[in-house]
C-alpha cells in the first residue's frame, strides 16, 4: 500500500520537476512546481509528518507559489528565449548534475540496509512537535522574527516606487 | 553549573535587535522631509553598546544557553567584538556619504543592524538550525543592501546576482546539514562531534562536509565559488561593500572554523586537502585577475578573494595555531579593508563618480589626508611591516610552515609579490599630478563620521602592526575554547599526516 | 514498507533537477523557482531522516526552511521587480552590464 503511494506520488514529483526543467513558459514551470510540492506533502504523510504535510500545502503551495504566479502575471513574463549562454550551461551543467545525482544515489543505495524502512505508523503528534519547537529551539524560533522583519523591510525598500 | 542568565549570553544580539526595531519604528513616524541622520547616530550608538556587551562576554564563564543552542566562550566573544567593530565603522561610513534624500536611509540602518544580529549569532551558534537561520539573516540583509541604489542600472543587477548565487549556495549548505543530520540524528554541533565517530553511515559526513564547504565557500568568496564577487562589489554602494566584504565573511569563517576543527576533526585529511586547493586557487585567481582590472572596486573585489585565500592558508595548521592565525588575520584584514573602502566611498561618493583607476589620478594633491590614508591601507594590504597586514600574513604563513604545508606558503608568498604590483599601481596613480587642462576630481569636504571612521581603522591597523600582542593573545585564547584541551591528543596524531602533500 | 533509501534517492533526484534547472533556465523567475525546488528536495531528506532517527528536530528543521523560503521569496521577487524596472527584461543573459 505504502509502496504504491510512494511510486505514484514520487513519480508525479519527479515528472513535474522534469516538466519544470523542460517547459519554456514560466507559468507552466510554476504550476509544475505546485504539483511537486503537493505530492511531497503526501510523501510527508507516509513518513509520519502529518502537521508538516498540512504546512507544506498551506505555506508552500498556498502562499509562496501564489506569490510566484502573481509576479509572473505582474511582469507579464513570456516564453524564454534560448541563448548562447544556455548552450554553455548545458555543456557544464548536465554532466555535473548527473555526476552529483549518481554519487548521491550510489551512496544512499549502498548504505540502504543501515537506513530503515518506513511504515505508516507512529506519526509525530503536535505535542511532540511543540515541545521541541517552543522549548529546546525557542531561540531559533524567536530569531526567525528578525528574518521576517528583514524580508518585509527589504521588499518595501526595493519594490517601492518613489517620487 | 550554568549560573549566567541566558539573556546575558545573547546580550549583543538583543541590543542590536532592539536598536533595529527602534530605527525602523522612528523612520516610519518621521516626516518625509526630516533628516534621517539622527537614526544613523542611533545605530552607531547601539552598535557601540553591542561592542561593549561583546567585550564583557570575555569575562563571562564559558557555557551554553537556551538549551544548548548558543555558546559564549572566548571564540564567540572574539568574533562578536570583531563584527560589532566592523558594523560600527560601516555605519559611520554610510553616515558620511549617503545622500540626504531619496535613498531610504532609515531602512538602510535598520537592515544593517538586523544583518549584524545574524552575523553575530553565526559565531556563537552551536546548533546547525541556528547557524542556518543566522546565515540567512546575514545573507538576505546583504542581498537587499547590495541593491540599494535601485535607480542605477547596476544596483539591482548586482543584488540579483548576489541573491541567486547566494541562495543556490545556501541550498547546498542545507543539503550538507541534512546529511549530517542523517548520519548522526542530531543537529547540535557538540552532539554531532560526539556521535560522528560511531555513525552507521560513514559516507554521509564526507559528502556533507563537501556540500557545506561549497556553501561557505560562496559566502567567503573563495575560488572556485568567487564569480559573483566583482560584479556585486561594483554595483553595490561603497559603504555596503565595506560591510559585506568583511563582516559576513568573518562570521562565515567563524562557522567554518567551528565546523572543521570542532565537528569534523575525524575528517581532517579530507577537509584540509579541499581547503588547501581552495586557498591556492583563491590566492592565484584573485591576484591574477586583479592585475588587469581598471575599475577600483572590481580590483579590490579580486583583492578580497585573494585575501580569503590567505586566510584559508591558516587551515593547513593544527587546531590551536590555525584558529589563532585565522582569527588574527580576520581582524587585520577587516581593519584594512573597511579602511580602504572608507576612503573609496568618501572619495568616490555614494554614486561612484570616481570609479576607474585613472579617475583617482591626483587625489593625493586634492586631498592630502585622503591620499595618505589610502597609501597607508594599500601598504598594509601589500603586507609591509609595521602594519596589520604584515603580521596577519606572517602568522598565517608561519602556521602553515609549522604544519609542513611548504608549497602552500610558497604559493602564498609568490602571490603577495604579484599583489604588490596592482596595489602600487593605484598608489602611484593617486600620487601622480593631474594634467593641467583636465578636470580635477571633486572630493567632498571632511565630515565628523568619516574622520571617526578613519581614526578607528587607521588606529587599529597601526596597533595590529606595532603591538599585536593583545589581539594575538585574545586570538590564542579564542582558539583554545573551540577545541577543548582534552581533544588535543587526536589533533597531534592527525597533524603529522600534513607534510605528505 | 518503503525503504528510507528510496525517499533519499528521490530527494537527490529533485535536488539535481533543481540544480540543473538553475544552470540551464534563462528566465530569472524560473531560475529562482529551481532554487525553491532544491530546498524542497532537502526538506524531503530531512523528513526521511527524522523518521529514520525518530528525531523531531528534523521535522522542525523543515518548518524553519519553509520560513526561510518564504522570506527569500518575498525578497527575491522584490529584487526581480526592481531589476525589471531598470532593465525591462527577465532574461539572465541580458542582465550582464558588468562582465564577469
Amino acid at each position: 500500500m505504502q509502496l504504491v503511494l510512494f511510486f505514484i506520488f514520487g513519480g508525479l514529483c519527479a515528472a513535474a520537476a522534469l516538466n519544470l526543467l523542460l517547459t519554456r513558459h514560466p507559468i507552466n514551470s510554476a504550476l509544475s512546481l505546485i504539483v511537486v510540492m503537493t505530492s511531497l506533502a503526501v510523501l510527508y504523510l507516509t513518513l509520519g509528518a502529518e502537521f508538516l504535510a498540512a504546512a507544506q500545502v498551506i505555506v508552500y503551495s498556498g502562499a509562496i507559489m501564489v506569490l510566484f504566479t502573481f509576479v509572473i502575471m505582474l511582469l507579464n513574463a513570456g516564453e524564454e528565449v534560448r541563448t548562447r549562454g544556455s548552450r554553455a550551461a548545458y555543456l557544464v551543467g548536465v554532466p555535473g548534475v548527473a555526476a552529483l545525482f549518481s554519487l548521491l544515489t550510489f551512496v544512499f543505495l549502498s548504505q540502504g540496509n543501515h537506513l530503515g524502512k518506513s511504515t505508516l505508523a507512529n506519526p509525530a503528534t503536535l505535542y511532540d512537535l511543540s515541545a521541541v519547537l517552543f522549548r529546546d529551539l525557542l531561540l531559533p524560533f524567536e530569531v526567525t522574527s528578525v528574518l521576517i522583519l528583514i524580508a518585509i523591510l527589504g521588499a518595501v525598500a526595493l519594490a517601492r516606487k518613489e517620487h | 553549573m550554568n549560573q549566567v542568565p541566558d539573556i546575558l549570553r545573547i546580550l549583543p544580539e538583543v541590543i542590536l535587535t532592539l536598536a533595529g526595531v527602534a530605527v525602523m519604528m522612528i523612520e516610519a513616524v518621521l516626516h518625509q522631509n526630516t533628516s534621517r541622520r539622527p537614526l544613523g547616530w542611533l545605530a552607531v550608538g547601539s552598535v557601540a553598546a553591542a561592542f561593549w556587551a561583546s567585550m564583557a562576554q570575555f569575562q563571562m564563564a564559558p557555557g551554553t544557553g537556551f538549551h544548548g543552542v548558543v555558546q559564549t566562550d572566548s571564540f564567540s566573544a572574539f568574533f562578536h567584538v570583531l563584527i560589532c567593530g566592523i558594523v560600527l565603522v560601516c555605519c559611520l561610513i554610510a553616515l558620511d556619504c549617503m545622500p540626504e534624500r531619496g535613498e531610504n536611509m532609515g531602512e538602510f540602518f535598520a537592515l544593517v543592524l538586523f544583518g549584524a544580529v545574524g552575523m553575530v549569532l553565526m559565531s556563537s551558534a552551536v546548533e546547525l538550525l541556528l547557524v542556518f537561520i543566522a546565515l540567512e539573516i546575514s545573507s538576505i540583509s546583504t542581498y537587499i543592501l547590495a541593491g540599494f541604489r535601485k535607480h542605477s542600472v547596476k544596483g539591482p543587477e548586482s543584488s540579483l546576482k548576489y541573491f541567486l548565487l547566494g541562495s543556490f549556495a545556501t541550498a547546498f549548505f542545507l543539503y550538507g546539514v541534512a546529511l549530517v543530520f542523517g548520519a548522526t540524528g542530531t543537529t547540535n554541533i557538540r552532539e554531532i562531534a560526539a556521535t560522528l565517530a560511531t555513525t552507521p553511515m560513514p559516507a554521509f559526513p564526507v559528502i556533507a562536509l563537501a556540500m557545506m564547504l561549497i556553501g561557505i565557500g560562496f559566502k567567503v568568496s573563495a575560488a572556485p565559488f568567487q564569480v559573483w564577487t566583482p560584479d556585486v562589489y561594483e554595483g553595490a554602494p561603497s559603504p555596503v561593500v565595506a560591510l559585506m566584504s568583511t563582516a559576513p565573511k568573518a562570521a562565515a569563517f567563524a562557522v567554518l572554523l567551528r565546523l572543521t576543527y570542532a565537528v569534523f576533526p575525524l575528517l581532517h585529511v579530507q577537509w584540509s586537502s579541499l581547503l588547501w586547493l581552495m586557498a591556492a586557487l583563491s590566492m592565484t585567481v584573485g591576484n591574477l585577475a586583479a592585475l588587469r582590472q581598471q575599475n577600483v572596486k572590481r580590483m579590490l573585489a579580486y583583492s578580497s578573494i585573494a585575501h580569503a585565500g590567505y586566510l584559508l592558508v591558516a587551515f593547513s595548521a593544527p587546531s590551536s595555531e590555525g584558529i589563532a592565525a585565522a582569527s588574527f588575520y580576520a581582524v587585520a584584514y577587516a581593519a584594512m579593508n573597511v579602511g580602504i573602502f572608507a576612503v573609496v566611498s568618501h572619495v568616490g561618493g555614494y554614486d561612484d563618480h570616481l570609479n576607474s583607476i585613472s579617475d583617482y589620478r591626483g587625489v593625493a594633491y586634492r586631498s592630502p589626508l585622503m591620499g595618505a590614508v589610502l597609501a597607508f591601507f594599500l601598504i598594509s594590504l601589500i603586507g609591509i611591516p609595521f602594519t596589520g597586514g604584515f603580521f596577519g600574513k606572517f602568522y598565517v604563513f608561519a602556521a602553515a610552515l609549522h604544519a609542513g604545508a611548504i608549497w602552500l606558503a610558497i604559493i602564498g608568498l609568490l602571490n603577495s609579490g604579484i599583489a604588490a604590483y596592482y596595489y602600487l599601481r593605484l598608489l602611484t596613480t593617486v600620487y601622480t599630478r593631474h594634467a593641467e587642462d583636465s578636470a580635477e576630481p571633486n572630493i567632498a569636504p571632511l565630515s565628523i563620521p568619516i574622520v571617526l571612521a578613519l581614526l578607528l581603522t587607521v588606529g587599529s591597523t597601526l596597533v595590529l602592526g606595532i603591538m599585536p600582542g593583545r589581539v594575538l593573545y585574545a586570538a590564542r585564547w579564542a582558539a583554545s575554547s573551540v577545541v577543548p584541551p582534552t581533544a588535543a591528543p587526536t589533533e597531534i596524531v592527525v597533524a603529522p599526516l600534513q607534510p605528505a602533500r | 514498507m518503503v525503504p528510507i533509501a528510496y525517499y533519499l534517492v528521490l530527494s537527490a533526484l529533485l535536488f539535481s533537477i533543481g540544480a540543473g534547472a538553475f544552470l540551464i533556465k534563462r528566465n530569472i523567475i524560473t531560475v529562482f523557482m529551481s532554487i525553491e525546488l532544491m530546498l524542497n528536495a532537502v526538506n524531503l531528506s530531512f523528513v526521511a531522516f527524522a523518521y529514520q532517527w525518530h528525531a523531531i528536530r528534523g521535522q522542525i528543521f523543515v518548518f524553519f526552511v519553509m520560513v526561510v523560503a518564504a522570506a527569500e521569496a518575498a525578497v527575491g521577487l522584490a529584487i526581480i521587480i526592481a531589476v525589471y524596472r531598470t532593465r525591462n527584461t527577465l532574461n539572465v543573459d541580458q542582465i550582464d552590464l558588468m562582465k564577469l
